[in-house]
């Protein structure tokens, strides 16, 4: 009886030790070795892992920036320059730059400025109401207000005020991730130049109708005057299909087209408010 | 027993109250909007500029590639506008606008009522005929006729199937088009089998309309080879998958085309617009019209030239009455919904249905129990609680391999929720981005 015991352990025990030895040699031969590097860049991001930077998740990101040896086209949007800084550091590399960014809601077309002509009530999905029609006011190029950006956005920096029926984005809590750009159909938002103190001038209006046609369905849509491109001293403003785009690399700040859109498309935000100048223009310069 | 197809379907209240109204002549409008995209495919191009004269039955757009179809003015007068023009979903679509003088017809055009019963044209001078008239499915998918009879190589028509089914509610366009112009319809029928090469045609007619069966029966004696074949009602037996299903007992498979099985179904307007193409050389420029709604005073079948707005019909039936909740352009099951009125009649609308506020306010949705009624009630077999689930979610390339793509978009999952959930919303969103990944992946 204890024979049959002693050869069972035997057995046992010879073929653990003979697994143990296969799998020792099989774990050598095919070992893959992995920068531990990347844990530590992966422990320096901010794990978010909302695809801002182009990678799927932040391991990939990590991934790309210790094997590339130039990173400057690389960058984690969320943490933004302290971040990049300090695992540039880490790895030794130059630190790409980026300005600030911030996504910016190009559409004014409240419930007031851009009345509703039918009412729509299918799923509450912009993706879905874009893809059957034309949307719920005359414009069919602008904000649908059924809230798309909101569900995008990882960082809760995006709500629609009930009062516009328009999403407004929280400059605070924006990381300029992108997924809100994506995620919109009428392809209303744009990552802009964060601009110093916050102060940017942009065309709040992606109307490419026809004047005329685009002022019929909103108070406050470009016509595509031109006003605004002549009045412009640093050649910042281009028209393009009947709708004026500033671009931020150009602008300068003046404000001048502000003054002189006639429809009030062009918004300057967080500005100081200059009462006696804009009660002179009689254009809405929001401040925020 | 009666026959009709196998998996899934649902019967939504028929509602048919138009059913007894004789078709009537619509009298011509001032102007017509003519949309250059009547039809799947590429758009028409135009071929007139503002200021030309037209007669009717003229060409005034060319078919903008193999898969597209040819427009022809439905009235005479002068083009006033080549633009852009917001079509029945607000959207800015290229039209050709005419003010109507007069009702000129082009000479070529026999507009006698005599019946011209012979043919002995090719089949391919048939299918260069219906081209030339721009014939497009006229059951709503509006798909190029001359392209479903253009049979590719290597594949055989055995036989065809014609579509008298008309299984939306409300919808009685067809079963008019049967009752008041039958025989027109049937000759229309042999043009299409002789254009295949075909002797064998069957006519599938849902059995609520039994004096359709019976007028076509009687008919279609004098006309070889044609079998009425009466189906038992059920929603979406209209769909061509479904009626070859139904006729012939033969699945589609997954992906698959009608001719896989040897079939070709056209519907019973598009065959007597191949009668008019072929023997009386009239171009598609009018066609058969349902206006009907439970609120409407008279609502009624009419012959409508393309491009009338869609307000000028409402109007004539009475108006619009005061607690509409919505215009919809085809039937309450696979209709649009309208939010532009002023939009035009097209090739496609075989009605305008005005459903009153409370008929046409959804449910609050509710949460998927996981009850399974929308698979059951699926027609092609699809499991529409995941597809929706997945297409809200975003997950385009799963959805892919839960074969989205052979969706018919019928609506009888949306329909048949318990939770009220629009199901179909979102699966033909991820429908559409689905057809995208594929194209991407083609090219």
């Amino acid at each position: 009886m204890s024979g049959v015991i002693l050869f069972t352990i035997l057995t046992l025990c010879a073929i653990g030790v003979l697994a143990a030895l296969i799998l020792y040699f099989v774990a050598q031969k095919f070992k893959v070795y992995e920068d531990p590097r990347i844990d530590t860049v992966e422990g320096m991001l901010p794990g978010a892992n909302c695809g801002g930077c182009g990678f799927p998740g932040c391991r990939g990101m990590a991934d790309a920036l210790v094997k590339n040896d130039d990173i400057s086209a690389l960058y984690c949007p969320v943490g933004g320059a302290p971040t990049m800084k300090s695992i540039a550091d880490f790895l030794g590399k130059a630190a790409p730059e980026k300005e600030p960014q911030v996504a910016v809601v190009r559409c004014g077309g409240s419930c007031e400025n851009r009345p509703r002509t039918n009412l729509f009530d299918g799923a509450p999905s912009c993706a879905v109401a874009a893809s059957l029609y034309g949307g719920e006011t005359g414009c069919t190029y602008g904000c649908l207000g059924l809230g798309d950006c909101v569900a995008a956005c990882n960082f809760g920096a995006i709500t629609i005020n009930p009062e516009t029926g328009l999403p407004e984005v929280d400059e605070e809590k924006c990381t300029a991730c992108g997924a809100c750009v994506k995620a919109c159909p009428k392809m209303v938002i744009e990552l802009r130049k964060k601009g110093p103190k916050g102060r940017r001038v942009y065309v709040s209006c992606v109307n490419k109708d026809k004047g005329a046609v685009s002022r019929k369905s909103c108070n406050v849509s470009c016509i595509a005057c031109t006003k605004c491109v002549k009045v412009c001293p640093f050649e910042a403003i281009t028209i393009e299909n009947n709708l004026s785009y500033i671009d931020p690399a150009k602008c300068r700040l003046c404000r001048k087209c502000v003054a002189e859109c006639p429809t009030g498309a062009i918004v300057a935000v967080n500005f100081p408010v200059r009462p006696v100048s804009a009660a002179e223009t009689g254009t809405s310069v929001e401040t925020h | 027993m009666l026959k009709t197809f196998r998996i899934g379907g649902v019967h939504p209240p028929e509602n048919k109250l138009s059913a007894a109204k004789n078709i009537e002549i619509f009298p011509l409008p001032e102007t017509v909007t003519i949309p250059l995209s009547q039809h799947i495919g590429a758009p028409a191009t135009a071929v007139v500029a503002k200021g030309d004269k037209v007669k009717v039955g003229q060409l005034i757009a060319k078919a903008g590639g193999f898969v597209s179809a040819n427009i022809h003015s439905s009235v005479s007068g002068t083009v006033t506008a080549v633009d852009a023009v917001p079509d029945g979903g607000g959207v800015r679509k290229p039209a050709i606008t005419i003010k109507v003088e007069g009702d000129d017809w082009e000479e070529s055009i026999d507009r006698s009522s005599a019946l011209m019963k012979e043919c002995s044209l090719t089949p391919a001078e048939i299918i260069a005929k219906i081209a030339n008239a721009g014939i497009v499915g006229m059951g709503g998918a509006t798909f190029p006729t001359q392209v479903k009879l253009s049979v590719p190589a290597g594949k055989k028509a055995e036989f065809l199937i014609i579509n008298g089914v008309e299984c939306e509610p409300y919808l009685t366009s067809d079963h008019r088009v049967m009752l008041e112009r039958g025989e027109e319809v049937l000759v229309g029928v042999r043009i299409l089998a002789r254009a295949l090469g075909v002797e064998k045609a069957y006519i599938g007619i849902e059995n609520n309309k039994p004096d359709a069966i019976e007028h076509m029966r009687s008919l279609a004696v004098a006309y070889g080879d044609v079998e009425i074949v009466p189906l038992k009602v059920k929603y979406p037996q209209g769909g061509e998958k479904q009626l070859i299903a139904a006729v012939t007992g033969r699945q589609v498979s997954s992906g698959g085309l009608p001719i896989d099985v040897g079939a070709v179904v056209q519907n019973v307007s598009t065959a007597l617009a191949v009668y008019e193409a072929v023997q009386k050389n009239k171009p598609l420029f009018e066609r058969v019209v349902t206006v009907t709604g439970k609120a409407l005073t008279n609502p009624g079948n009419f012959r409508v030239r393309m491009g009338t707005s869609l307000r000028a019909l409402i109007d004539h039936c009475g108006g619009l009455p005061e607690d509409t909740g919505k215009i919809i352009n085809g039937g309450p099951m696979m209709g649009r919904a309208v939010a532009n009125i002023d939009s035009p009649v097209t090739k496609g609308t075989s009605g305008v249905l005005l459903m009153r506020a409370a008929e046409a306010k959804r449910n609050e949705p509710d949460v998927c129990i996981k009850c399974a009624k929308c698979v059951s009630a699926c027609p092609m077999g699809l499991e529409p609680f995941m597809l929706s689930k997945l297409g809200k979610l975003g997950m385009f390339p799963e959805m892919e391999s839960y074969h989205v793509t052979d969706c018919i978009e019928c609506g009888s999952c949306s329909f048949t929720c318990p939770a009220s959930l629009p199901l179909l919303d979102y699966i033909r969103l991820g429908k559409a981005e689905v057809m995208k990944i594929i194209r991407a992946r083609k090219s």
